[in-house]
């Protein structure tokens, strides 16, 4: 018999979604020599989706908006009283569910972006999901996702060749999780599990056990030989064989509490010594449209139970880290498909919204609030929407520079060609949250007039002078015009603009200049 | 690799290896026999039967066959088409002229000539055949490859290598001895195993010990050939030649070649004599008194049916199953004079094969995976219109993984055939390893995303129409659980069924969500970003599917 040459053969064959083709790793230092390096740095990202679309307003609840608010959502706000106060503002409260994650914020490991989301949104979850995972605008269909450019800019070729010495685990790995975010430009760049002691099944984790037959039998060998001839499954168990928890703080609660249970293996799999660049978590059940808050106390309920769920989890896994000495490598990052609307409904719910906050935390993450509250008009109609202060972009190209420190043409590559201006959300950003308060703490918006107002409306502001860019926002979020941009003196300034072709409403008027946004309502007839 | 070197190099952990050994320990046989199935009549004993005897099957198949009684489905699985389907033709000299033989003319009757090209295109040949028949021929033409094994490489001349394969597709469903004649005759395996080189001046053993100790009474418990027998049937075999100057070559006898004395046989062939014989047709009737002895020993019946029983049932055969299946289908086998098609028959329709304890336990060999495959997930291999650069360049590819993955068309590993069919204890669990399970994966991951591009055709599995054939798509359950039920052998667990519908409806998104995308997906496919949205949606789903360890069994 003569020997086939099923290696060479097997050596042809590209690799998909799975990119898990497995290469001799003796053959890596070679690989290696020939410049396939490490990333940059060591930094770590751990994003946690709130798959449904979270209610941001009960979240991170504008106190200072709170008279409108009472008006616009009497079935689901929470009781001013009970609102988590922050330290250092009266303008911001959490939802008393959220105290792990209020203690952080007041030890400044958090960093909230107020009003995330992009020009036109998109109501379905599955579109909007897919606009935040790929970055692109909401008339793009982009078949790749923001991390998988990242990691395709740092890891070029990858599954080829990969693992090598330098990267000998999966650029990105979610836990019960797996999605369009890491698609690259040829290849998923991420692998997922549900659980790192049983892999089995790669994709669909799914590890119910076998039955006593013969199928039973041949199942279990084929789940072995998935296990044992992966070396990322290896180096998955082998991490989380050597890797250990210090937090006590996780909660407890089996599969309702998975965030918990997935945030506890990210960091044990980083403690055993995993490289993995980008880790993925997710909590599901957010699309609140009915019964989020119960009745008779609005601070328990759905939408409670799930924000405790978070709070706690992303407080158990702060706490883990830092006693694992991590803390420097780490950051977190929550997002969602959408907020929800202003105006609640008459089932005790919120319908899909617009733009919401997102948190970022992390020792290495810049503490405070990005934004001014979401200004919420006096007469709300139920299909008016937030408008964004912030394009979500904004928050990945600076995840993309200030953290993994991908920068120049690789940044504008993996923002797929268009620029953003970056934020302060991470520590050692050449743009600091105390300039970005000061400029909006020096801008001053009043509310247009006359208001309502017909055809013609006068906007008075004050600004430290500059330019600056006044923008009107529909019901919905959509931008609709650009009002102003230009230089403007410093000092108060009224300006005249049209609001002529407008149909009859709420209208938002933001004022930006830099990353500065302040707004107010104005009503047409 | 051997299980042995696999589990060295893959280092599993102690508790893994004495899990899998405590696994195998247990009892899971049954003692049911031969008598016809009268059990239930669904889709999942429908799937058992057309996985085993075809490669891959339709929605279209599963609905007709269910239509229809067992009895009725194994008898039309056996009504096979035994007419010559048109011959292969030249498809591979779109980049080299083949000086024999123009481009689209059939080859097999030209000069040789560009063998290499040739070969790939007999592979491809079959392969098409394998995809699109709808009956047991294809199947049976392939155990009888892996049973009358030949390396296509080996003999060289594609002619042969066809003229070898007809031959087999011919007798797939015919007479066991006419066919052990023919292919003893065969240019094909008179190159293989050096019969053309067998004289009475120096006489060549490999033919006449492959004869006995794989091809007819085989090394199981009821043989007893001896070294003696081997040498005595090399004998018996003496003065076949191929005539290389007729298109295709030819065998013929030459009698000044052939061993004209007495061949003694041992007392196992009850001390057979084979007469010496001369003149022209001393060397075929020599062949056909020791085909008589051979076959009047009733291990050659167990042997066949125990290889059959591998092939299509499971390979682990204990006392029950040669007291209940093995014994009972040999005699079968022998009162109807060694014809195939009563065993198969009666086979396919046993309680022994229905058995649940029957069911999805088979590794599927990389045929009934890829080619399996391209038939249930509808691939939309090049049509005929396209080039032949086109057809020829994706056909191979398919091949080409199942090479990859350890399965060459045409050119298994040895005489043996592939170790899967005969490899203690292992058998076809060695077709999954840490060289294969990746290709497994990785070629589900690039049909099912990008596809495979090459000379302006792309060949992609298009999720769309997997959703089409389900019986609801718009309803989330229906989808993921008849899509399940379609790729997968066995019923899944409402886990699993939970597992794979949060790639349709990740985080626990409420089913008109789904409902949603696919009307709107139906009513106004224009809507490109909700199109892109349904059809990632699928896709995910889709693939965790076919990536389970699920999917590797049928």
């Amino acid at each position: 018999m003569k020997r086939r040459n099923f290696l060479k053969a097997s050596s042809i064959l590209p690799l998909g979604i799975g990119g898990f083709g497995i290469k001799n790793l003796s053959a890596t230092p070679f690989l290696a020599s020939l410049g396939l390096k490490a990333a940059t740095n060591d930094k770590i990202l751990v994003l946690i989706q709130l798959s449904g679309g979270n209610d941001g307003i009960n979240t991170i609840i504008p106190l200072d908006q709170y008279t409108n608010l009472s008006k616009a959502r009497s079935n689901v706000l929470i009781t001013e009283s009970e609102v988590l106060k922050l330290t250092g503002t009266t303008k911001t409260g959490l939802h008393p569910a959220m105290t792990e994650v209020r203690s952080m914020y007041d030890n400044g490991l958090v960093n909230i972006v107020q009003s995330a989301g992009y020009p036109k949104p998109n109501f379905s979850h599955f579109r909007s999901t897919d606009i935040w995972h790929s970055g692109s605008d909401s008339d793009e269909n982009w078949e790749t996702g923001w991390l998988g450019r990242a990691l395709n800019e740092e890891f070029p070729g990858y599954p080829t060749g990969y693992p090598t010495q330098d990267m000998p685990d999966p650029l990105a790995l979610g836990i019960g999780t797996f999605s369009t975010v890491t698609q690259g430009p040829t290849n998923q760049m991420g692998i997922g599990v549900s659980n790192p002691a049983t892999v089995y099944n790669l994709i669909n984790g799914n590890t119910d056990t076998p039955p006593n037959s013969n199928y039973g039998k041949e199942l279990t060998y084929i789940r072995l030989v998935n296990d044992q001839t992966n070396v990322y499954t290896q180096a998955i168990k082998a991490a989380n064989d050597k890797g250990k928890n210090l937090s006590t703080k996780y909660p407890t609660g089996g599969r309702n509490n998975s965030l918990g249970e997935q945030l506890k293996i990210v960091a044990r799999l980083i403690n055993g010594g995993l490289k993995t660049k980008v880790y993925m978590v997710s909590i599901g059940g957010f699309d609140t449209h009915a019964t989020q808050v119960d009745a008779s106390d609005h601070k328990v309920g759905a939408h409670a139970n799930l924000l405790k769920t978070l709070s706690d989890s992303i407080g158990a896994f702060q706490d883990d880290i830092q006693l694992l000495g991590l803390d420097d490598r780490v950051a977190g990052m929550t997002y969602s498909e959408f907020g929800r609307r202003i105006m609640s409904n008459l089932s005790g719910g919120t319908d899909h919204g617009a733009a919401a906050p997102m948190i970022t935390f992390g020792k290495n993450v810049q503490g405070g609030i990005l934004g001014n509250s979401p200004v919420i008009p006096d007469t709300v109609q139920i299909k008016d929407n937030l408008p964004m202060q912030f394009d979500m972009r904004q928050v990945y190209a600076s995840a993309i520079k200030d953290w993994f420190g991908i920068t120049g043409t690789k940044l504008t590559n993996v923002m797929g060609g268009k620029s953003f201006d970056i934020l302060p959300i991470f520590k050692g950003s050449n743009v600091s949250i105390k300039d970005f308060e000061d400029i909006v703490s020096n801008i001053k918006i009043y509310e247009p007039f006359p208001n309502p107002a017909g055809d013609e409306v006068n906007l008075k502001f004050k600004t430290d002078g500059g330019t600056i860019t006044i923008s009107v926002f529909d019901p919905l979020g959509n931008l609709v015009k650009i009002a102003f941009r230009g230089r403007v003196a410093s000092g108060e300034i009224v300006k005249s603009f049209s609001l002529a072709g407008l149909s009859s409403g709420n209208y938002f008027i933001q004022l930006a200049q830099g990353n500065s946004r302040v707004s107010s309502v104005i009503i047409k007839n | 690799m051997n299980r042995r070197e696999f589990f060295t190099a893959a280092s599993p952990k102690s508790e893994e290896v004495a899990e899998l050994t405590q696994v195998k320990k247990v009892e899971r046989r049954t003692a049911t026999g031969i008598s016809e199935y009268t059990g239930t009549w669904t889709k999942w004993e429908v799937k058992h039967l057309l996985s085993r005897a075809l490669f891959g099957y339709t929605h279209a198949d599963l609905t007709s066959y269910v239509g229809k009684t067992m009895s009725q489905s194994v008898t039309d699985l056996l009504n096979i088409d035994t007419t010559v389907p048109p011959l292969p033709t030249n498809d591979y000299s779109f980049n080299t002229p083949d000086p024999e033989c123009a481009e689209d003319a059939v080859w097999v009757d030209k000069k040789n000539s560009k063998n290499f090209g040739r070969r790939m295109s007999l592979r491809n040949w079959w392969m098409k055949h394998m995809i699109s028949d709808g009956t047991i021929r294809e199947k049976m033409t392939l155990f009888w490859h892996n049973h009358f094994a030949a390396e296509s490489n080996a003999i060289g001349d594609a002619r042969i290598a066809y003229g070898y394969l007809a031959m087999i597709r011919k007798y797939c469903l015919g007479n066991f001895k006419d066919f052990t004649k023919d292919m003893t005759l065969d240019p094909g395996l008179l190159r293989y195993l050096n019969g053309y080189l067998n004289t009475n001046q120096a006489p060549d053993e490999n033919y006449a010990r492959e004869l006995q100790e794989l091809f007819t009474v085989g090394k199981g418990p009821g043989s007893g050939y001896t070294e003696d027998d081997v040498k005595a049937a090399a004998r018996v075999l003496t003065g076949w030649r191929i005539d290389y100057s007729k298109n295709p070559p030819t065998s013929y006898f030459q009698s000044n070649r052939h061993d004209v004395d007495d061949k003694q046989f041992s007392s196992f062939y009850g001390s057979t004599v084979v007469a010496g014989k001369t003149g022209a047709t001393a060397g075929a009737d020599e062949l056909d008194d020791m085909l008589d002895m051979i076959f009047a020993a009733t291990e050659t019946s167990k042997h066949i049916i125990r290889r059959l029983y591998t092939f299509f049932v499971y390979y682990e055969i204990d006392a029950d199953t040669e007291t209940n299946v093995i014994a009972p289908l040999a005699q079968i086998f022998r009162n109807n004079n060694y014809n195939i098609k009563p065993v198969i028959e009666t086979l396919l329709k046993s309680e022994h094969f229905f058995d649940q304890a029957n069911r999805g336990c088979i590794i599927k060999q990389p045929f009934d995976y890829m080619f399996g495959f391209a038939k249930s997930a509808y691939l939309n291999l090049p049509p005929e219109t396209e080039s032949n650069a086109a057809l020829y360049i994706h056909e191979k590819y398919l091949n080409d993984i199942c090479e990859a993955s350890e399965q060459a068309l045409l050119d298994p590993p040895s005489v043996a055939g592939w170790p899967a069919y005969y490899q203690v204890p292992s058998f076809h669990e060695i077709w999954v390893s840490s060289n294969t399970m990746p290709i497994r994966v990785s070629i589900m991951a690039q049909f099912i995303t990008n596809g495979r591009t090459s000379q302006g055709y792309t060949v992609k599995m298009n999720v769309f129409d997997i959703a089409e054939k389900t019986s609801k798509p718009n309803d989330p359950n229906i989808l993921v659980n008849e899509c399940l039920d379609y790729f997968l052998s066995m019923p899944s667990t409402a886990n699993l069924k939970a597992s794979t519908k949060a790639f349709l409806l990740p985080g626990g998104l409420a089913d008109f969500n789904w409902t949603n995308i696919w009307d709107t997906y139906k009513s106004n496919p224009g809507d490109a970003a909700n199109t892109k949205t349904c059809k990632d949606l699928l896709t995910y789903m889709m693939y965790s599917i076919l990536n389970l360890a699920e999917y590797q069994l049928h």
